[in-house]
């Protein structure tokens, strides 16, 4: 019988090869940053207020690194909460029916905030510590990041299919098993989507969340975000310029180091098996893999972890249940009655807390307010729409520009927008232009690219078959984009407007409202009330705000976007 | 206990609840014995419940009554010593050759050295070799469903259960496989002691199979226990291997009329109710078929084998399209014959327009859910109804499944016939066309 090698076992003559060394030195230099980036977490936080950041350049390496660490650890926090909610969602059907409409509405509800509710309860965890308001930073990261991850496993864990459950089923995988070897590999190409996905939004909160100041308490954590912010108090350009430089580099690494080796490591793990896309790849994966000694090292890793997957499975019969059959009636009877108990105490003590010192005048008022978003929310997915469908139309069907423009346009939406609020609110002053207007955009300067970037892939998906019969008939002009163009990006452009519309309430909180050292500038909004309350550190107010908000996004989507989305899937979706 | 039953299945039933409180009945009194070193064949047509009694054997699901005992013990989880080989092979794409036939090893918790070895042995003897390390994307369908028997042997079970293993590939690479499989099984190479399959392919049954079981459609129900006693190999063109064949194919279509309702007036073989449930079957096949038939050599009358053979349908792919015939009487089945029926012979001889008037006709005479829905139509001021009226109705004798694939079905016969209209948008039936 022949003894089966891996490649780097048998493959390779020397011991050590270059790629040994390069990969060594990618390791070393991670752990290097590690510990670099997190020397600092015990000090008390008196002396974070003793050495304030400064906006010397030389500084802004340590303060990217501990600004990516909070992303990092963010994520892998989210990554956890994924693995748990996710699982117990979709499998087990008592826990789904409030779990996933749970996740709908964390979805909804504007993150910012958030911030000023839950740094107060960090800080009184690690009191005095800078660990408390490190915390409470990675907690504003973590719930950009969380939910759609979370999402998107939920519904991948939900559309295994069903030999693939069946064979992991009859060949006995204990839970343990098929959770790692079946459920996890089948949902991995979406999840790292979502993971990039996440990893982009939460740049927007970064900047947010690193100088929070909560009615008298200002917390500034060393990092780009409070660089950032110090910058634009002092009005210092060169200084946004170096961050936004800082934030570039980071954006890249990471890109690269990250990212790209696990999306062509997850290649491995797409389902449909067509023949002829080009696999993804990563000059990072390339040098981990062909490293004999990254191999050696993650090697006895591999058998352990292959080792807790051993053993059997319990023999624990587990009858299909057909979905219509309301067995086990008492109990979820008992269940729902649990739920809905625990959600009208919830209710109680919110009207009480927010009804201590709030009128129905601010209720209407918070209302109104919410409408003035609103329009300026449709207005400005309408202008973006109107410029972004027909260019990335353009650029979709034509591939070589596709080729340069799809990466560009997935960074920009990548690229925290909010740090170049200040260069237009510069703009706006010089000229004493109208804020209510002129603010607006910046809602959706950094999402408008969702829509761009989802209509290039629509477009570039239009079968050329279709493309040939359309130029064989002679279809063109205004008839091409109405019965081709148009029908074939549809369900494209609604992905990525609902993902823009969502982003732009959100964004509201920080456009709404923008100063650039002793220029404040406000439009009448939602978003610029919820800031205003921020400062003012008044959390009745900030919880109205943020309920009204959380309303408005979750009837527009339930009412307009899952209808028109439901719509376009059933009617345009090719093949 | 060299002689005892592996297997031993006991008036086993399995039902689903409807919408309207009763049984949906997929299989009904189901009693099968495996005893060492046999093949028992499942033949029947789809929906006759014989992959969900695989499913059953399997402890995948448990049935609603009866029992499946497997030496000795009942079966009420994924019993170790049983193992499946799937239709569409699922084959875990993540993982090589190698690690998929690994896999169930793993879970029985052997020391890695064993499982290595017994995954190697298992590739070797499966005609894998060379291929370890490839992902199954690599893999033409042939080979990735030779890897689907490997990943099943290696766990040395005692049943192997195969689920339409040859159905997916196509007919030269299924021939090989049947061939290689039925070598291994005869020189006993094979760690396993019985085998069930399920098909629906009359020639890989009688090829393959010491015994083939008959199942009926609607509910599942064993109808005939044919015993095979040619010798391996077998012939396909020996005339015992035809004969088989052909009373196979008898039986097969003496119960493809369904039972007479009772209380219903004695009504032709093969008539529908408003209960039937429609077969997805185009018009188009529907002419192609009479076209067929219609012309030489068979001049209005064919053997059912032997059309099978000639137009390369499997017995799936030809019963439905005969049967609708049955149904619109343009033709007739009777042993295994199917025969042009006067209308089916006009319909051959007509144009495009007399042939849709003429299958109007048909359709609205004899397909009751056409009628219905062209009645309700016309009493209707605006001659529109919703979809979902007629599909409540259904749900209320069949599955949800069943009545929308029925509703489908009647849509698209009367779209060709003219009968009615559908606008899929609004989900509403109409009578006028668009003009």
């Amino acid at each position: 019988m022949r003894v089966f090698v891996p490649i780097s076992v048998g493959g390779w003559a020397r011991l050590f090869s270059r790629w040994d060394v390069l990969a060594v030195l990618l390791i070393l230099g991670l752990l290097l940053f590690l510990s670099e980036a997190s020397r600092n977490l015990f000090q008390p936080l008196a002396e974070l207020q003793r050495t304030p950041p400064s906006l010397d350049p030389h500084n802004l390496p340590e303060y990217a690194a501990r600004t990516t660490l909070r992303m990092l650890v963010a994520m892998a926090l989210s990554l956890l909460f994924t693995f748990t909610y996710a699982t117990l969602a979709a499998k087990n059907k008592r826990a789904e029916r409030l779990l996933v409409p749970l996740l709908d509405i964390l979805q909804s509800v504007p993150i910012l905030g958030f911030i000023s509710v839950t740094v107060v309860f960090f800080m009184a965890l690690a009191p005095g510590r800078v660990l408390g308001a490190e915390f409470a930073s990675i907690f504003a990261i973590f719930t950009s990041q969380a939910w759609n991850m979370a999402f998107s496993f939920y519904q991948s864990l939900r559309t295994v299919p069903t030999e693939l459950v069946e064979a992991s089923r009859n060949f006995r995988l204990s839970p343990w098993m098929s959770f790692w070897r079946v459920d996890v590999p089948f949902a991995m190409p979406q999840l790292i989507w979502n993971m990039m996905m996440s990893m982009s939004g939460s740049w927007f909160f970064v900047v947010a969340s690193e100088a929070i100041s909560v009615g008298n308490t200002t917390v500034t954590l060393p990092g780009v975000g409070s660089y950032m912010a110090l910058a634009i108090e002092r009005q210092n350009l060169t200084a946004v310029g170096w961050a936004i430089l800082a934030m570039l580099v980071v954006i890249l690494l990471y890109d690269q180091i990250l990212f790209r080796p696990l999306v062509a490591w997850a290649d491995r793990f797409r389902f449909e098996q067509e023949p002829g896309i080009v696999a993804p790849r990563s000059w990072v994966l390339d040098i981990l893999r062909r490293s004999r000694v990254i191999d050696r090292l993650i090697r006895p890793f591999g058998v352990l972890w292959r080792r807790t997957m051993l053993g059997r499975a319990p023999d624990k019969a587990e009858a299909i249940k057909p979905a219509t059959q309301p067995r086990h009636g008492w109990i979820t009877f008992q269940w729902s009655l649990v739920v809905f108990a625990l959600a009208a105490l919830a209710a109680v003590q919110l009207v009480r807390f927010i009804t201590q010192d709030i009128t129905l005048a601010d209720i209407g008022t918070t209302l109104l307010l919410g409408l003035a978003t609103l329009i300026r929310v449709v207005i400005l997915i309408a202008l973006a729409s109107i410029v972004w469908v027909p260019a990335g139309v353009w650029v979709g069907t034509r591939p070589h520009a596709t080729l340069l423009v799809q990466p560009v346009a997935q960074f920009l939406a990548a690229f925290p927008a909010n740090v170049l609020f200040p260069i237009a609110v510069s703009g706006i002053v010089a000229w004493k232009l109208d804020p209510n207007i002129w603010l607006s955009p910046l809602m959706i300067l950094g999402t408008q690219w969702y829509i761009l970037f989802n209509v290039i892939a629509g477009a570039s998906a239009i079968p050329a078959e279709l493309r040939s019969a359309a130029a064989n008939l002679r279809v063109r002009g205004w008839l091409w984009w109405r019965r081709i163009a148009l029908p074939a990006v549809f369900p494209y452009y609604v992905t990525g407007a609902i993902t823009a519309s969502g982003g732009s309430w959100n964004a509201s909180i920080v456009a709404e409202v923008a100063s650039w050292g002793n220029e404040h500038l406000q439009a009448k909004g939602l978003g610029a009330y919820i800031a205003e309350k921020t400062d003012a550190g008044d959390f009745h107010h900030i919880v109205l705000g943020i309920a009204v908000m959380s309303l408005y996004v979750v009837l527009i989507n339930r009412f307009f976007w899952r209808p028109l989305y439901l719509y376009a899937e059933r009617k345009f979706r090719l093949g | 206990m060299s002689d005892a039953a592996l297997l031993d299945i006991h008036d086993l039933c399995q039902s689903f609840p409807k919408a309207d409180g009763g049984e949906h009945v997929v299989l009904e009194g189901v009693e099968l014995k495996l005893a060492q070193g046999q093949i028992v064949g499942l033949l029947g047509r789809t929906g006759s419940g014989k992959s969900t009694l695989l499913r059953l054997i399997s402890g995948l699901t448990l049935p609603s009554s009866g029992t499946v005992t497997y030496l000795g013990q009942p079966v009420l989880a994924p019993a170790p010593g049983i193992a499946m080989v799937f239709q569409s092979f699922a084959l875990f794409p993540w993982l090589t050759v190698l690690e998929n036939v690994q896999l169930g090893l793993e879970a029985l918790g052997l020391p890695e050295p064993e499982i290595r070895k017994r995954a190697l042995a298992a590739i070797d003897l499966i005609g894998l070799d060379g291929y370890e390390s490839a992902y199954p994307r690599e893999l033409s369908g042939g080979m990735r469903q030779r890897v689907g028997f490997a990943r099943a042997l290696v766990v040395h079970p005692n049943i192997l259960l195969m689920d339409e293993p040859f159905s997916a590939l196509d007919v030269l690479t299924a021939e090989t496989l049947r061939t290689d499989f039925l070598e291994l099984w005869g020189e006993g190479k094979l760690p396993i002691k019985g085998v069930i399959l399920v098909t629906h392919n009359i020639e890989e049954a009688v090829l393959m199979c010491d015994r083939i079981l008959l199942f009926s459609t609607n509910p599942g129900k064993i109808i005939r226990e044919i015993p095979v006693e040619l010798r391996h190999p077998r012939n396909r063109l020996d005339p015992q291997f035809r004969d088989l064949v052909e009373n196979i194919y008898v039986a097969m279509t003496a119960r493809a009329a369904p039972a007479p309702h009772i209380g219903a007036v004695a009504e032709k073989a093969g008539s529908a109710t408003l209960d039937t449930v429609l077969p997805r079957v185009s018009a188009n096949t529907m002419s192609g078929l009479i076209e067929t038939l219609a012309a030489p050599p068979y001049n209005g009358s064919a053997d059912l084998p032997v059309l099978g053979d000639e137009l390369h349908m499997e017995v799936d792919d030809l019963f439905p399209v005969a049967e609708s015939l049955q149904m619109l009487r343009l033709a007739e089945i009777e042993g295994g014959d199917i025969k042009l029926t006067d209308m089916g012979r006009q319909f051959a001889e007509s144009g495009m327009d007399d042939r849709k008037r003429l299958f109007q006709r048909q359709l609205l005479a004899h397909v009751p859910l056409a009628a219905h829905i062209r009645r309700v139509l016309q009493e209707r001021t605006n001659h529109v109804a919703p979809k979902s009226r007629f599909f409540d109705e259904l749900e209320d004798h069949m599955t949800g499944e069943a009545a929308e694939a029925s509703l489908r079905a009647v849509i698209a016969w009367g779209r060709y016939a003219e009968a009615f209209a559908y606008d899929d948008d609004s989900g509403t039936f109409s009578l006028e066309n668009p003009t």
